[in-house]
């Protein structure tokens, strides 16, 4: 096992360099001047702007450029953003509140689509399953901020349940409907996977036999179809966190959210290279972490898995 | 039909007069389907006493499971009771509630399943789940219940049952798995135990052990035993009473012995006489019967040396090792699955590969198919080295050696019809045009005696035994000279198994076919083989002919096996074999 995420934290290293270069590049490569961008429509006067140029490395060739970003890295220097602030201090301030709203909307889909896809899958082909099924259906095909802006409507603006949007006041209550449409997509998936594994479960050898040996109904469902149901969809959720933390942008919109999402369109309009990047690369790290979190979290629930 | 139901019902009353522990009389089952009720078991009587061990033989979809599902009412699907009634020790379970079902199940009645892969738990330790058993039924509770635990898996014959009780099921052999779920059957000492083929996924020997053990567990509990099996021979040989399911009816019931004795009905006749035991012989091809049979003798005792020509296959020290990889990154270590293997293949005979699972008789089978590469040692084909042979060569070579595979269903691509199955051989190797091709087809179909209509159907429309008649007409197509049949027969049902045994007798005659048959099925070798090498853990320990091995062993392993094969010290001499095959 210690060789195993020995492995995988190794394997980080080339993912990490990669997507940095990758990542810088495609900034550097965006059309227009960032700095003439930043004079507005009066423009720079050239000392100005070669100053300017000079203090952000935008005078040197690409790779000279991106290797001096790299060795800010390596001092936790990420670098500073237009208006003079840290990014690391920028970064410090909205991953918070994307991660919870991350976890929040996890959270739903979880608990959410876990029960309904279960009860569903108990009763295959009955009315609640074909109303569970229609519903996931629509929620997968109608967009993403179509869901934001409906709820938006009836929940903030005519039944004034929750506010419609959130500004800087970051509370439980106020991320509350963003973590439902963010996790709106996802909790059909859950539902769909849980109920298609229940089903599959309940036809098992195994639980024929626990069923034999004299076991309840419950605890026949609970301790041999759950557990061994739950073992595709907690990788599908493991996974999901990295998704939904960079899936945040559109929700972070809609709702005027503080974090990454919104944070990160703002730099790429304005072709901040060091904010960009940084906040990539966290969520890329993110994202791995995430994977490997999984991976270990399957080893545990599921016994025959061994890595070597 | 009078007869068949008045033995059916007439189980021998016990000397003492208990009264019956189970009794089922007129049971119907039915599935709904989207084209209305399928009646899978039509009026099924059946009597057993307490302490008695009965058992249903019966082919598969004949309602023998089904009826033993019933009886803990866990019928699959859409699998509803239909008529008649089941009393099980004063309750009718047909009419009883939920609660009552699960009061009974487990302390009661208590079942050992079929496929011990697939029938435990794998997130769950073993120890978890037979405790499990004891818990539900209130048999014992806490720290009591983890020693009770042990016990029970060390009665089962579980050797180191307190540390294998916190192991996981796949860290068990198939064998052990058994024995795990005897003892979850057993836990709660039921007074009836339905063991449905209890051991019909496992190696002869570890068969042999499990039902000895479960044999003498049983009688030693007093428990009564409904014993589930496609076996006749292991039926006789396990219960004292038999009843015969046929398409969903109990066709004949009665003492085993007397059932293997002086079969009635015309179903069992020929389940009787088309069970593969010790006692059958060699198939003779029908036309060639008396003619062939000097000439097999001729070339299976002619010395090999100077008939080198007529070894159409000759396998020398071959060696196979498989690396296995380790713990750590960089070390691996080496498993010989084929050890120093040497044998020969006359034209036009058959060779029979012997051995338990992991013998390594899969692995040579594929060296020869050159599926494999050989570790070490030389494969012949014809008198040409198969390591020498380049791109084009070998391509020649793989219509001159066909295989069949064990499982039917899996062999065939769902998504071919029929003759696309046939035809593919014929195009890849570009014979024919497409009207050559297709009479082809039907002269294929007719040789494996299947309507030549069946060309334009799908594998999921036809029977297992049809479906190996059509694994076997690919394999002809190209007109090949070898075929190596890979447990060709292990998954088809005994009256299936003979016709196909009879088939490929009748081409081998008829074509001059050289078989390498690989199978755990010793009966079945008796019935086929000119020649047998016994294979044990990658070597050969006992090669010779057939009559030889089986009048004659050398090797203990060879008698082990001998010994273990079910039905064996029954002295039922069949009818010949060709009138059970000719329905």
């Amino acid at each position: 096992m210690a060789w195993y995420v020995g492995r995988r934290l190794l394997q980080m290293v080339p993912v990490f360099l990669g997507a940095t270069l990758l990542i810088y590049a495609m900034v550097f490569a965006l059309p227009g001047d960032p700095i003439q961008a930043l004079g507005g429509d009066r423009g720079l006067n050239e000392a100005v702007a070669a100053q300017l140029r000079a203090e952000y490395n935008l005078d040197k060739p690409f790779f000279v450029q991106y290797l001096l970003y790299l060795k800010g890295i390596l001092t936790l220097d990420f670098g500073t953003t237009f208006s003079g602030r840290e990014v690391i201090d920028v970064m410090g301030e909205v991953f918070p509140v994307t991660f919870q709203l991350s976890i929040m909307a996890l959270t739903f889909e979880a608990v959410l689509g876990i029960t309904v896809g279960l009860i569903a899958g108990l009763r295959k082909g009955k009315l609640f399953d074909a109303t569970a099924l229609l519903v996931s259906l629509v929620v997968i095909a109608v967009p993403i901020f179509v869901i934001g802006f409906v709820l938006q409507f009836v929940v903030g603006v005519k039944l004034q349940w929750l506010p419609v949007t959130v500004g800087g006041d970051v509370t439980f209550r106020t991320l509350l409907m963003p973590a439902i449409v963010l996790g709106a997509v996802s909790f059909a998936y859950v539902l769909r996977l849980t109920r298609t594994s229940v089903a599959e479960n309940l036809t098992a050898d195994f639980v024929r036999t626990a069923t034999a040996k004299g076991l309840s109904r419950s605890r026949v469902v609970n301790v041999h179809v759950l557990r061994n149901s739950l073992i595709p969809v907690v990788t599908y959720l493991g996974a999901d966190l990295g998704a939904l933390m960079a899936g945040a942008i559109v929700t972070e919109g809609i709702f005027n959210i503080p974090g990454v999402g919104n944070t990160l369109y703002r730099a790429i309009q304005q072709g901040q290279a060091p904010t960009v990047v940084s906040l990539v690369t966290v969520l890329v790290v993110v994202y791995i972490v995430a994977n490997l979190f999984v991976d270990m979290l399957y080893a545990l629930l599921d016994p025959r898995i061994r890595y070597a | 039909m009078t007869q068949t139901s008045s033995t059916a019902t007439g189980a021998p009353l016990r000397p003492n007069g208990d009264t019956p522990l189970l009794q089922i009389r007129d049971l119907e089952v039915s599935f709904s389907t989207s084209t209305g009720l399928v009646p899978a078991v039509r009026g099924a009587d059946l009597t057993i006493y307490p302490g008695q061990t009965v058992a249903i033989v019966g082919e598969s979809g004949s309602g023998k499971s089904t009826t033993a599902h019933a009886i803990i009412d866990l019928l699959p699907g859409t699998g509803k009771v239909t008529g008649g009634s089941i009393m099980f020790d004063g309750t009718e379970i047909t009419s009883a509630d939920k609660k009552t079902i699960v009061g009974l199940r487990g302390s009661q009645i208590g079942l050992v399943p079929q496929d011990p892969m697939s029938n435990l738990n794998p997130v769950w330790k073993i120890g978890f789940q037979v405790k499990e058993a004891l818990k539900a039924n209130n048999v014992a509770s806490g720290a009591a219940a983890n020693a009770r635990v042990a016990e029970l898996l060390a009665e089962a014959g579980l050797p180191d049952a307190e540390r294998r009780a916190k192991q996981y099921p796949h860290e068990f052999s198939g064998g052990m798995r058994q024995r795990a779920l005897i003892a979850i059957g057993l836990a709660a000492r039921p007074k009836l135990l339905i063991a449905d083929e209890p051991t019909s996924a496992l190696d002869v020997t570890v068969q042999r052990q499990i039902l000895d053990h479960l044999q003498g567990l049983t009688e030693e509990l007093g428990t009564a035993v409904l014993f589930i099996t496609h076996d006749l021979g292991l039926a006789a040989e396990r219960a004292e009473h038999l009843v015969v399911m046929y398409r969903g009816k109990v066709v004949e019931s009665g003492p085993a012995r007397q059932i293997l004795a002086a079969p009635r009905h015309p179903y069992t006749q020929r389940l009787v006489a088309s069970a593969p035991s010790l006692a059958s012989r060699r198939i003779q091809s029908a036309k060639e019967r008396g003619v062939e049979s000097s000439e097999l003798l001729a070339t299976t005792h002619g010395d090999g040396v100077s008939a080198k020509r007529d070894d159409v296959v000759v396998v020398e020290n071959l060696t196979k090792v498989f690396k296995l990889r380790g713990s750590r990154p960089g070390a691996s270590t080496a498993f010989k699955a084929v050890d120093d293997v040497s044998f020969s293949i006359k034209r036009g005979t058959t060779m029979a590969l012997v051995g338990e699972s992991g013998s390594g008789k899969s692995t040579v089978a594929n060296v020869i198919l050159n599926l494999l590469e050989p570790t070490e040692g030389t494969i012949y084909f014809d008198g040409v080295d198969l390591g020498t042979l380049d791109k084009r060569k070998l391509f020649e070579f793989r219509r001159r050696v066909q295989p069949i595979f064990q499982n039917p269903y899996g062999s065939l691509d769902p998504m071919y019809s029929i003759f696309r199955t046939i035809e593919e051989p014929l195009r890849t190797h570009r014979i024919g045009d497409k009207k050559s091709r297709e009479a082809r087809v039907r002269e294929l179909l007719d040789m494996v005696a299947l309507p030549q209509s069946t060309m334009r159907r799908y594998p999921n429309e036809l029977s297992g035994g049809q479906r190996q008649r059509i694994a076997i007409a690919r394999a002809l197509a190209l007109e090949p000279e070898v075929i190596v049949c890979d447990e060709a027969v292990s998954a088809l049902d005994v009256l299936v198994q003979a016709q196909i045994l009879t088939l490929l007798n009748d081409l081998q005659a008829e074509l001059g076919l050289s078989y390498l048959f690989i199978t755990h099925d010793l009966a079945v070798v008796r019935q086929i083989a000119d020649q047998v090498c016994v294979m044990k853990s990658g070597k050969v320990v006992e090669a010779s002919t057939t009559d030889e091995v089986f009048d004659n062993p050398r090797e203990p392993y060879t008698r082990e096996l001998l010994a273990a094969i079910p039905g064996a010290d029954l002295d039922v001499v069949p009818a010949g074999p060709e009138e059970g095959l000719t329905a």
